[in-house]
């Protein structure tokens, strides 16, 4: 039977997820072995149940991937941290030295080119919490995938050892910050 | 000085007691972790990395500050230790900003490569993203306080090498920090004479010189030894009687 597998993009700039393209020929070969029942890559809307393994990019800046993060924990068996920013905050929380204020004025308004139009009402969209910060100060986290972005074969290593039922445990070349 | 028998991770040496555990383990091929010790200059004890335990001891000791006496049993690698460096990496990483994919140093940094040999998979204490300067007032360098771990290297190089004593450390705690001289802008310092001995001494992103990018930066931390070894074996006294 093929394993669930899911991928989520939460405060990260999708350069994990580009990584994971590097898996070129590989994915072929996974392709054989998962089904991908949510991801970036898949436009599936809502986050199924019983999935065996999800890879999380990215690190918790909003309300929302707060509560991505939780359904996605309380689906999955495994979460894996993806990346840096997962791991750590990394660039993500480059904006932990302003206030989510000055963060949303600065992106969208004054870098905006329309400076001279009132700004729409953000209230609907997701809120910025104070601090960028890293997914396990929210939920679980089973294993830790690390680099920005991790490498084809970071990822390789991970996914073969998650197929066979193993953690992936990172060490030596496979353990890399940056 | 006097000769003395010690046990270290169970093999037997002899060694001279006016030098550091740490100086004997290292001749003797044994690997013990360290961060502020830096060959040539000084040792402080600052960083608590080379933490040993030492039998009959009640307490763990730093290896680079800890001179050993008759019959002593160390051990450099136990499960106590190996979790004490772990939460050390642990806190220095939650305690600055270390976003190492847009870091100079990244790459050839100290730090990193003890997160590797500690193998830190995750820091389990919630971050604090202080919101810490960086002063980038010296026209040739830039200090950058997210990334010091305040191993105090520069203090002593600056001090016991160039004599220029322009880095000391303010505060204490959390707020601890390094200033220059009297707690004034880098750039505006009477006393720094732009040697570059700080900077290629720091372990870590925290100084770096202008007009470099990501991951360039790659420091020569021995270039020490060369200094010292000079200084101490007078070599420009030797070279001066090779030319008569
Ligand atoms: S100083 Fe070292 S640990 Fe800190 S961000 Fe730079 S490379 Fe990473
Ligand atoms: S450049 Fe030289 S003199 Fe200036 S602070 Fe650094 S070590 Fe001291
Ligand atoms: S600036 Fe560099 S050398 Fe000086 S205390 Fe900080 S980390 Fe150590
Ligand atoms: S190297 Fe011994 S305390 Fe830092």
């Amino acid at each position: 039977m093929k394993l669930k597998v899911a991928t989520a993009w939460l405060g990260g700039c999708s350069g994990c997820h580009m990584s994971f393209l590097d898996l070129d020929e590989r994915l072929i070969e996974l392709a054989d072995k998962i089904e991908l029942v949510h991801s970036p890559f898949a436009d599936i809307k809502s986050f199924p149940e019983n999935v065996d393994f999800t890879l999380v990019e990215g690190a918790i800046t909003n309300n929302e991937n707060i509560e991505m993060a939780h359904i996605i924990r309380k689906r999955s068996k495994f979460v894996i941290s993806f990346g840096d920013c997962a791991v750590t905050g990394n660039v993500t929380a480059l904006r932990n030295f302003f206030s989510p204020e000055e963060v949303i004025t600065r992106s969208y308004i004054e870098l905006s080119s329309n400076k001279n139009k009132t700004p729409n009402d953000y209230s609907n969209l997701a809120q910025l919490i104070p601090t960028a910060r890293p997914l396990h100060e929210f939920i679980k986290v089973d294993a830790f995938l690390h680099g920005c972005p991790p490498t084809a074969d970071q990822i390789w290593f991970a996914i073969s050892e998650l197929l066979e039922g193993r953690l992936p445990e990172f060490q030596n070349i496979f353990l890399r910050y940056g | 000085m006097a000769i003395v028998t010690l046990t270290i991770d169970g093999i037997q040496f002899s060694a001279k007691d006016d030098e550091s555990i740490l100086e004997i383990a290292k001749q003797n091929g044994i690997r013990i972790p360290t961060l502020c010790h830096l060959d040539g200059l000084s040792d402080v004890g600052a960083c608590r990395l080379c933490l040993v335990e030492i039998e009959g001891w009640n307490k763990l000791m730093p290896a680079c500050t800890t001179f050993p006496i008759e019959g002593m049993v160390i051990h450099t690698q136990t499960e106590k230790l190996k979790k004490y460096r772990r939460m050390i990496i642990e806190l220095l990483a939650s305690e600055g900003n270390h976003q190492c994919a847009v870091c100079v140093v990244n790459n050839h940094c100290e730090l990193q490569d003890l997160a590797y040999e500690v193998g830190l998979q995750y820091v389990r204490f919630p971050y604090l993203y202080p919101k810490k300067h960086v002063d980038a007032t010296h026209p040739k360098f830039i200090m950058d306080h997210n990334k010091c771990v305040l191993c105090t290297r520069c203090v002593r190089v600056c001090h016991e090498v160039e004599g220029a004593h322009t880095w000391d450390i303010a505060n204490r705690g959390i707020n601890c920090e390094i200033i220059s001289d009297l707690n004034q802008s880098w750039g505006s310092s009477p006393s720094c004479t732009s040697c570059g001995k700080c900077v290629l001494v720091c372990p870590t992103g925290a100084l770096i010189e202008k007009g470099e990018t990501i991951a360039e930066m790659e420091k020569k931390r021995d270039f020490l030894k060369y200094i010292v070894t000079a200084r101490q074996k007078r070599e420009w006294i030797l070279n001066m009687s090779d030319e008569e």
